[in-house]
């Protein structure tokens, strides 16, 4: 084919013609505005699991048995896997900010000295609490740990150790949202979410309308390119997406009372690339599907692993690796750590850029699948 | 046919396409002068609308070659998109977007020079200024017709390729249309248009007909009404009902057909006619021979492409 040329007046023309039928699309744009709040309603609850083997960093000040013995017990809870042993404090905040780690463990250094003077050393557990999920069964089982955990280790002459309170005092901080409040996670989430269920279905429906109303026809018998229709088609939505997205932060601000520590024009900027990566999604979906029904069954294929195994409903890592996996390729997965990231750690580019390239990666797929299949005859 | 390459706006040799082991166009040469209507006629199936949509370069033809206004039809379609206006059978304009918004959209896509100005002068035209914040999707047949001619004429394209552009619309409307194509045709644009209806086919200045994927006939109305070398004759009289059901059991009828009080009899062999009509002979008929119509000599043509073909 010859003359594959972009041009930009027929992408304007592509894109005022979108906005004119979404302006008489009335149900359409309310369902847009709708969705979201609507959802807000019905995800004020959230749902609950008990996630276990959560990467944990350990911070030895004391290298002596009690200390091992100490690391030893919250490992055999399944709660912690101790993926990282540091002695640098501001490595151990970077581990929790990133999300690398989600508990800190600092074994002080006088920690062995303490416990055998009967002093009742002070062991501070720092958690990732964004997600109260994820942490909350975790902090319960130290507290049961603790009576009990040197009972074989302090033989009786030592048993008045043992003390009532026991012989540890663990300390806990939660950090990020220490009051444990669910909101703070699921609302940032539903950012995701929303943004998932109703950017795939809108634009899912777009070429396969022009093909059921037969205007494919007559936009094939134009010199239009498929580019100028794809992203002509993407960016009417790219506007209500943002609306959305502002809908979102004002309930999670006004209603919810979410904290915002971070950047929210950073967040604004990111959120372009995950809007746009939906749009993708759902114009391949609208390439790949015969009609107006099919599309909006593909769209919910993609859309409930896009809720289930995000991490919106379930703690990410409570789930088994192969849902990980699966999860890890949805750019929801990724949005979301990204919003909440911002939101509730105050993190910044520097901080979120692990899981920005996912999201350009998997925007670049979609769209080149969308530009292969959308076909410039009828053939 | 004589006519020099740079004079026709259509020419193509051997032009096929097929879906799945169906051919659905059959190797056919066509060739269109430019300023020509050409008519395009054939039963629903034959293949006419595939073959405008390879023509317009929507689809890919297996077999032939050819050029439309000059461009080669399997390899420079872009180009050729630019130069023609192609009107769908069905109506395949936005029906949520008024009148002056789908000529508006078609001139942004064509980048038609001051829009503005053309979009106005294209209402103007066909009478629409009235209409034009009407939804298009509230148009009857007759306006949604002229809509979608001024829609593909905006971007003054030299070839019009219109495909059944007058099913369901009146008689009226039907005649200001093809006083209309006229008018463009004398303006230098060629037409190549595809209809049922007889009175149209006789308003083309050349036609041809579609069976089967095949081109059965073609040239000017007389041509083809004289290479169809048929023979028509008008009976009137009582009781024509039995009568038709004896021809018709006959060898060397083509077609009885009945025309309000009087049956219209072909064949192709006017002595076996002729013999019949002497054997059938009742005093209270009256049999006269008359010339064949368009519609008696397109059936003809189908009976026999059905025998050989099918």
């Amino acid at each position: 084919m010859s003359l594959p040329r972009f041009t930009f007046h027929r992408l304007w023309a592509i894109v005022l013609k979108e906005f004119i039928q979404l302006k008489r699309d009335r149900v359409t744009f309310f369902m847009m505005v709708g969705i979201p709040l609507m959802q807000l309603m019905v995800f004020g609850f959230a749902i609950n699991s008990d996630p276990r083997h959560l990467p944990t960093a350990v911070r030895l000040g004391d290298q002596g048995p009690f200390a091992r013995t100490l690391v030893q017990a919250l490992r055999t809870t399944n709660y912690f896997a101790i993926v990282h042993e540091t002695s640098s404090e501001v490595e151990a905040q970077r581990l929790l900010q990133i999300g690398d780690a989600q508990f800190i463990i600092n074994i002080p250094e006088d920690f062995s000295r303490k416990l055998l003077r009967g002093e009742r050393p002070t062991v501070l557990i720092e958690a990732d609490a964004s997600d109260p999920a994820a942490t909350g069964p975790a902090l319960a089982s130290v507290n049961a740990l603790a009576s009990t955990i040197f009972n074989r280790d302090l033989p009786s002459p030592l048993a008045r150790l043992r003390a009532k309170n026991g012989p540890v005092d663990f300390r806990i901080h939660a950090h990020y949202n220490p009051e444990n409040i669910t909101q703070y996670n699921v609302v940032p989430g539903l950012m995701g979410v929303v943004l998932t269920m109703t950017m795939v279905i809108i634009t899912a429906l777009a070429i396969t309308r022009e093909r059921e109303r037969g205007t494919m026809e007559n936009l094939l018998a134009t010199p239009v390119r498929p580019f100028e229709v794809m992203v002509g088609k993407i960016l009417p939505f790219i506007m209500i997406g943002y609306i959305q997205v502002t809908l979102i932060l004002l309930a999670a601000r006004y209603i919810f009372h979410v904290p915002m520590v971070g950047s929210l024009p950073l967040l604004y900027l990111v959120s372009l690339l995950f809007i746009a990566a939906n749009l993708s999604v759902g114009i391949t979906f609208s390439t790949l599907a015969k009609n107006q029904l099919q599309a909006v069954q593909m769209a919910f294929f993609f859309f409930l692993p896009s809720i289930l195994l995000s991490g919106f409903m379930f703690p990410f890592r409570g789930m088994p690796p192969w849902a990980q996996n699966v999860g890890s390729c949805l750019p929801n997965t990724h949005f979301l750590r990204i919003v909440r990231g911002i939101l509730l750690k105050g993190n910044g580019l520097a901080e979120i850029a692990p899981e920005l390239w996912p999201l350009l990666a998997f925007l670049v797929v979609a769209m080149a699948i969308g530009v292969k299949r959308y076909r410039q005859t009828l053939d | 046919m004589a006519a020099l390459e740079k004079d026709l706006a259509i020419n193509v040799v051997g032009v096929t396409k097929r879906f799945g082991d169906k051919t659905v166009v059959d190797a056919i040469d066509l060739s269109v002068r430019r300023g020509e209507i050409y008519g395009f006629l054939g039963p629903n199936g034959s293949g006419k609308t595939t073959f405008i949509r390879m023509l317009c370069g929507l689809l890919t033809p297996d077999a032939g070659t050819g050029t439309c206004l000059g461009y080669d039809v399997r390899t420079q379609q872009a180009e050729i998109k630019r130069h023609v206006g192609y009107m769908t059978q069905k109506f395949s304009y936005y029906e949520d977007l008024s009148i002056r918004e789908n000529l508006d959209f078609i001139a942004r896509i064509y980048a038609v020079p001051d829009r503005t100005a053309a979009v106005q002068r294209s209402l103007e035209r066909l009478g629409l200024t009235q209409r034009s914040h009407q939804l298009a999707g509230q148009l009857s047949g007759g306006w949604k017709q002229r809509l979608a001619l001024a829609a593909c004429l905006i971007h003054e394209p030299k070839l019009l390729l219109l495909d059944e552009p007058t099913a369901g619309v009146d008689p009226k409307a039907r005649r200001e249309f093809w006083d209309e194509i006229h008018q463009l045709a004398a303006g230098g644009l060629t037409v190549l248009i595809t209809t049922h209806y007889m009175d149209e086919a006789e308003r083309c200045h050349r036609l041809a007909y579609l069976a089967y994927g095949r081109l059965l006939t073609r040239g000017s109305l007389a041509e083809v009404l004289a290479n169809a070398k048929l023979t028509t004759w008008r009976v009137t009289g009582p009781d024509l009902l039995t009568l038709a059901t004896t021809l018709r059991a006959q060898t060397g009828i083509e077609q009885v057909v009945a025309f309000g009080n009087t049956l219209h009899v072909s064949g192709r062999n006017p002595a076996q006619l002729n013999e019949i009509i002497a054997r059938a002979s009742d005093p209270r008929h009256s049999w006269q021979p008359i010339p064949s119509g368009l519609e008696d000599v397109f059936i003809s043509l189908m009976d026999k492409a059905k025998d050989n073909f099918s």
